[in-house]
């Protein structure tokens, strides 16, 4: 196999999708069709040679040819991120190397199968993913998104996600804000608790794929409840991080 | 590629340990989890460690048995492939060369499968469990170690990124050629060498 090399991506936009988060839209030189769930590394190097790298996962479908969304969190003592949401502009260059990652990802074989999408904060981004090539492939398994933020305006995709669903009668999408919810709302106001879960498993007639991505606690939670509520364990595929503050 | 540099990046905070970082890692305080899939419940009276594959005579302890061993403590770095490393971790556990004491194995045994409940699965070499060089671990920092660290017991090889330090270990499967595991069919290298940056199966 040959080695996923290093490769210098330019950037050709930088969305700020929410007060904390930017995507930034990489056009790549060698450029390979992703699988939806899949990272690629980032590496940052200074002049004198110091390099920090991180993963990130992609948010883009492979559909969109040639060039990766990269939605990524400033995090306050974030190395990477810091740099890259203060000192990146349209025009430079970022060292990446990918697409990454065989096991998070949504297979061509899973296409059938009904699915069920856990997302908090910005893990919603390779679940973003897996949602754009669904719709790009016009898949119609019944799919539902449980997405856990704290605020309307900390909401990654929350427009897009609602344009999905309006357009798509397979799919269905559910907010709950851990912090403040807008004005009016009668949704959920909690984090993601069993009874949650429970509503959403009980859409399904039967036991549907699960991705579950965000902050460990979220994740660790949502998987152990799933299995409570009878999904069988090799159905729940998770990816966890947020705890990692990097020093 | 060496002349390329992003201006006006640089290290934020000086690491008085840059000697213990391998390339690519940044060190984390926390003890992050990461795991594939949720954290598998194991009752301790149905818990199990067995030595198996190409043995004399394979040989399986229950907790109480396994517990009786004679038990060491280590004091180890360790680096995840995920980027973070976590300097000094104290651990409690049991050797794997005190393990192997109990068993003789054949000599065209050369790589070990390490399995979990659960299902999980990865492969090192046999080389790398010898020798002190990698231990069961029972516990960290003198208490018992949590379900999502891989407890009640998980393999530790901390020369190695930090998935082949199997959590919830069920045993260790003695093979003559070397088999990929669960990340390592997904893609990730077949050793895993942080200092090389070993992370995928095309960096090998």
């Amino acid at each position: 196999m040959a080695r996923i090399e290093w490769q210098l991506g330019e950037v050709i936009a930088i969305i700020q999708e929410t007060p904390t988060v930017k995507t930034f839209r990489l056009k790549l030189p060698n450029w390979t069709a992703q699988l939806p769930g899949q990272h690629y590394d980032l590496r940052l190097t200074a002049e004198d040679g110091y390099q920090a790298e991180r993963s990130y996962s992609i948010a883009s479908p492979p559909e969109q040819l040639g060039e990766i969304d990269l939605t990524i969190e400033w995090l306050e003592e974030g190395e990477v991120s810091a740099y890259l949401h203060e000192g990146v502009t349209i025009g430079d260059l970022i060292e990446v190397r990918g697409p990454i990652g065989g096991y998070f990802v949504w297979q061509k074989t899973m296409v059938n199968k009904p699915l069920l999408l856990v997302g908090g904060g910005s893990g919603i981004v390779p679940l973003m993913a897996i949602l754009r090539h669904r719709s790009a492939i016009k898949a119609t398994n019944p799919t539902r998104l449980l997405y856990s933020v704290r605020t309307p305006e900390e909401t990654i995709f929350g427009q897009e996600l609602d344009r999905l669903m309006g357009q798509d009668a397979t799919f269905s999408r559910t907010i709950t804000y851990t912090r403040q919810a807008p004005e009016h709302w009668t949704g959920n106001r909690r984090r993601i608790n069993k009874e949650m879960l429970a509503r959403e498993v009980g859409q399904y007639t039967e036991p549907p794929l699960c991705f579950i991505c965000g902050p460990t606690e979220l994740v660790e939670l949502a998987a152990n409840l799933l299995v409570d509520l009878g999904i069988p364990a090799p159905y729940i595929y998770a990816e966890r991080f947020g705890t990692t503050r990097p020093t | 590629m060496a002349s390329f540099f992003n201006p006006g990046f640089g290290r934020k905070h000086p690491n008085q340990y840059a000697d213990r970082l391998p390339p690519g890692q940044y060190e984390t305080h926390d003890f992050p989890v990461l795991t594939a899939g949720p954290t598998p419940r194991i009752p301790i009276e149905s818990w199990t460690f067995s030595l198996t594959g190409l043995v004399d005579t394979p040989v399986t302890w229950t907790w109480d048995q396994f517990q009786a061993l004679p038990q060491q403590e280590f004091t180890v770095d360790i680096h995840c492939v995920t980027k973070w490393s976590k300097f000094d971790t104290r651990w409690h556990g049991i050797s794997v060369e005190t393990l192997l004491e109990h068993i003789i194995i054949k000599p065209e045994a050369r790589y070990v499968m390490a399995y979990s409940h659960g299902g999980y699965t990865t492969n090192l070499p046999l080389d790398d469990l010898r020798q002190g060089k990698a231990f069961i671990g029972m516990g960290v920092d003198g208490e018992p170690l949590a379900a999502e660290h891989g407890g009640p017991a998980r393999l530790v090889v901390p020369k190695l990124y930090f998935w082949k330090s199997a959590k919830w270990i069920q045993g260790l499967r003695f093979m003559a050629h070397d088999q990929p595991g669960f990340w390592e069919q997904a893609g990730y290298s077949m050793y895993g060498n942080p200092w090389t940056e070993q992370r995928y199966r095309s960096d090998d």
